[in-house]
């Protein structure tokens, strides 16, 4: 038995441990915010935070990250409502399916730079998106980062 | 493309009116019953279906039906606007729900086409839409006024309340629903004018976007049904190759593996998780019929379009003037050939399709589709059953750009699956699968020759494109060597050409070829805009001011181009190392121009600046949405120009996923700037148009850098990448 911690909830899981982070969410925890797109490592539709850091779930087993914190786009709690908001004040998405990873990388980068640079933004961000959402989610994430230092002062 | 033609009922008649607005007449078949999925109502009461397109609910909120998929593109939105301009609603209890087809087969097509492609769904279907919420308007009005005894002349609908005007008395939707939906609708309605519109033309905020900032969506790859497996696929890696042999044995012992369903040109395995069906899909050995086609690789592709340059049974698909004439008696000629490759759609969301064939006979789908009633036809063939056992739920979906409609591979692979072991299925394509098994963007080599007079005039063209044909491919025209997207914006140029001809040559490759984003205006525009700043630059002639003599006749085309120069500053002095190109083209209806502005080291690797970009769609109707749909086109077409190639070797698609098929990343976007210049007498699309664009003039940018044109898609081939 494999014991996840995801979004703050215990599981128990009687699943391969080799079995990448992404299908187990999806297909075992029935968590389909986190989305697969490459399976790879290369688009970032699947990125969750494990321990506060953003991370391609299809690129880790279940068993690596057993024991530790576990954070899908389903559990994003009040840290994320500047992004979120953001987002929405922007018109981010277009069909949506890379935006549970776009946000989750965005709120991994805001945490750790709050207020990042442009090129701290073309480093992190990495995420491919085919609608060409690319310009708005640069600005929703320095509109989060304006909207935080506003309420931070 | 081109509509699916199916027999209609519903009649729409024009007519002449007086008073402003646009009447016209209109017949909704008669209210029935609920055929979509049960709504939520308080206790004790119902919501009703004023008609097809419309339901109150009790509380006086709307459900608008869309018969049209949201694939990003921003219908789910749009579509509801125009029904609710005329309804009368209030906006911020709308909600949008897909149309069903097999609602839409049940009630003789009231929906019409539910083929999501070509830009067309705001375009083809705004009037039905906007008369759909006026017919709905005046039910509701005749109710509330049958109620009160008063005419409904002196009645008026607004923010979903009706109001008798002399009297005060007010009436919410809700109430009167019922009442409405027993009437019989009016024979004409009254249209709007567009300086009366509340909601068209302006940027009402998406209805999707809160659902999709939240992972709440649920596309075709996360829908689960009771009892459902999954299935992951292989088809046959040399197109036209069939299924021979497979071990089933060798990974029957597998954990959570099921079954191994042949299919004719597939193989796919079925288990308890994805994951373990597609590492048992992995290891399971397959031999393949590869009916002959194993040995064709990426230079015989070309040498064949290339042969077809030179053939002498080319089919002229355009000629006026004397293009003979004028090139005999033509100061300067100047002759070009171009490459465009295949391309892959490449949808952030696999191919995917979940399938249920029940005992009884009855078939459900889950899928995310561009066109409902073709998935529901394609599930109805490969069960077996009549079309009216099948039900299709349509999910949203993960990207189309053309790769979903006229192409129901993924639903007949699911249905297919899901009879042969008994149980719902999910089918869903890895990225490999899916890189490798598309109906791609046809290659495309074209010759162009242009003529022209002692003072650099253009006085003839001749084009001649050798390429695959979709239409023929796909069995919707006959097989005699014409199609008419084949020179989409070469055999129509809306520039004054006074002798121009344009030749098409089939060629039959095989491969196969499918619409992709903006489909042979996506080669064509660069063929020829790239071309025309050949000329321009051969003659000494500025490319914008060059192609403004030739748009004399053509006052949309040039209003989108003076203006895109005007906002670019074209001819203004530009930073060291920085260059511009332009390029305008009109598709879909629309008219649409772009500057590009890069700057460009010594070794090639060069900065995508901006793209200035002019759109004329004619009316507009969520401005926000026409500017996203900017910045997505031209993302689409960026990543086609700068890196978009699919080559063939061994008979197989070399590229298999985003390491060797590269994405544009946001790193590389460049600043988008749209302007909508909207000339308001015109319905016309914003999907595709501005794509056409953004590789020429990105190409006319480069050439002016480098002085050396571009023969060929993509930039990175020729060492030409972005820093």
């Amino acid at each position: 038995m494999l014991q996840l911690m995801v979004n703050g909830q215990k599981h128990e899981l009687d699943i391969d441990p080799d079995t990448p982070l992404l299908w187990a969410l999806r297909d075992h925890l029935h968590l389909r915010g986190t989305k697969y797109g490459c399976g790879i490592g290369l688009c970032g539709s699947c990125t969750v935070h494990v321990d506060d850091r953003a991370v391609r779930a299809c690129l880790v087993t279940v068993s690596a990250v057993s024991g530790k914190a576990v954070t899908t786009i389903e559990g994003l709690g009040t840290g994320s409502q500047a992004v979120q908001q953001a987002w929405r004040e922007l018109e981010v998405p277009q069909c949506g399916y890379c935006q549970p990873g776009m946000i989750m990388a965005s709120v991994a980068l805001l945490r750790e730079k709050p207020s990042p640079s442009n090129d701290d933004i073309d480093a992190a961000i990495t995420n491919i998106c085919r609608c060409g959402t690319y310009n708005r989610v640069r600005q929703a994430i320095l509109a989060a980062a304006r909207k935080r230092e506003a309420s931070d002062a | 493309m081109p509509e699916l033609k199916l027999t209609r009922r519903a009649f729409l008649i024009r007519s002449a009116v007086a008073g402003g607005g646009l009447l016209v007449g209109f017949h909704l078949p008669a209210a029935t019953k609920l055929a979509a999925e049960p709504l939520v109502a308080p206790a004790g009461e119902q919501p009703v279906e004023v008609n097809a397109w419309i339901v109150i609910q009790p509380d006086d909120s709307v459900v608008i039906r869309v018969a049209r998929s949201e694939m990003g593109q921003g219908i789910f939105t749009a579509l509801p606007m125009l029904v609710a301009e005329e309804l009368g609603c209030n906006w911020n209890r709308v909600r949008a729900e897909y149309a069903l087809a097999s609602v839409n087969l049940q009630r003789d097509n009231v929906y019409q086409s539910m083929s999501t492609g070509g830009s067309r769904s705001v375009r083809s279907s705004q009037e039905l839409l906007r008369t759909a919420g006026a017919m709905a308007r005046e039910l509701l009005v005749a109710a509330a006024a049958r109620r009160w005894g008063v005419p409904a002349d002196d009645c008026q609908a607004e923010n979903s309340v009706i109001t008798h005007t002399p009297s005060g008395r007010t009436v919410g939707f809700g109430a009167v629903a019922a009442e409405a939906a027993t009437l019989e609708p009016p024979q004409n309605v009254f249209l709007k004018e567009p300086d009366e519109w509340q909601l068209l033309g302006k940027p009402i905020p998406r209805l999707d976007v809160p659902d999709k900032i939240a992972g709440k969506p649920v596309f075709g790859a996360d829908v689960e049904v009771p009892g459902m497996l999954h299935a992951a696929i292989s088809a046959c890696p040399v197109f036209g190759g069939r299924l021979k042999g497979f071990d089933a044995a060798a990974i029957e012992q597998r954990p959570g593996v099921v079954s191994v369903v042949a299919l004719d040109a597939a193989v796919a395995v079925v288990a308890e998780s994805w994951w373990q069906a597609q590492q048992a899909l992995q290891a399971l050995p397959v031999t393949w019929d590869e009916a002959g086609n194993g040995q064709v690789d990426d230079a015989q592709i070309r040498a064949n379009l290339e042969a077809g340059l030179n053939v002498d049974d080319a089919v002229t698909m355009a000629e006026h003037g004397k293009p003979a004439l004028a090139f005999q008696s033509a100061q300067r000629h100047i002759e070009a050939t171009f490459y465009a490759p295949y391309l892959a759609h490449a949808t952030m969301e696999p191919m995917t399709c979940t399938a249920a064939v029940h005992k009884d006979g009855r078939v459900e789908v889950w899928v995310p589709t561009q066109n409902a009633t073709a998935s529901l036809e394609a599930a109805a063939r490969i069960a077996g059953v009549d079309p009216r056992q099948v039900e299709v739920h349509n999910t949203q979906l993960g990207g189309g750009f053309g790769r979903r409609g006229a192409y129901q591979d993924f639903v007949e692979q699911a249905v297919h699956i899901a009879k042969a072991v008994s149980r719902p299925v999910k089918l869903m394509w890895s990225r490999e699968e899916d890189t490798q098994h598309d109906f791609y963007r046809p290659a495309s080599m074209a010759h162009l020759k242009a003529a022209l007079d002692g003072e650099g005039r253009l006085t003839g063209m001749v084009v001649r494109v050798s390429a695959p044909s979709i239409l023929i491919s796909l069995g919707r025209k006959a097989d005699d060597g014409h199609d008419p997207l084949a020179l989409q914006g070469l055999a129509d140029t809306f520039y004054a050409v006074p002798n121009l001809r344009a030749d098409y040559v089939l060629r039959r490759l095989h491969v196969p070829v499918g619409f992709w984003r903006s489909v042979n205006h996506s080669q064509n525009a660069y063929f020829r805009e790239h071309f025309l700043d050949q000329v321009a630059r051969a003659t000494g002639q500025d490319p914008y001011a060059f192609r403004l003599d030739l748009l004399k006749e053509a006052p949309k085309q040039r209003a989108v181009l003076e203006a895109v120069a005007g906002y670019a500053g074209w001819g203004k002095p530009l930073p060291e190392k920085t260059w511009r190109g332009i390029a305008v083209e009109t598709s879909y209806g629309s008219h649409c121009a772009q500057v590009a502005e890069v700057q460009v080291e010594d070794d090639g690797r060069f900065r995508l600046l901006r793209i200035v970009c002019a759109i004329d769609p004619g009316h507009v109707v969520n401005p926000d949405t026409i500017t996203a749909q900017v910045e997505s086109a031209i993302t689409y077409g960026l990543a086609a120009a700068l890196f978009g190639e699919i080559t063939l070797r061994d008979g197989r698609v070399q590229q298999a996923n985003f390491n060797d098929y590269p994405m544009l990343t946001l790193r590389q976007m460049p600043r988008v700037e749209t302007y909508i210049v909207a000339s308001g007498d015109f319905w016309g699309g914003v999907g595709e148009p501005p794509l056409p664009p953004v590789a020429p003039a990105l190409c006319n940018a480069l050439y002016a850098a480098t002085g050396k044109p571009i023969h060929s898609l993509p930039l990175s081939a020729h060492g030409l990448r972005p820093a």
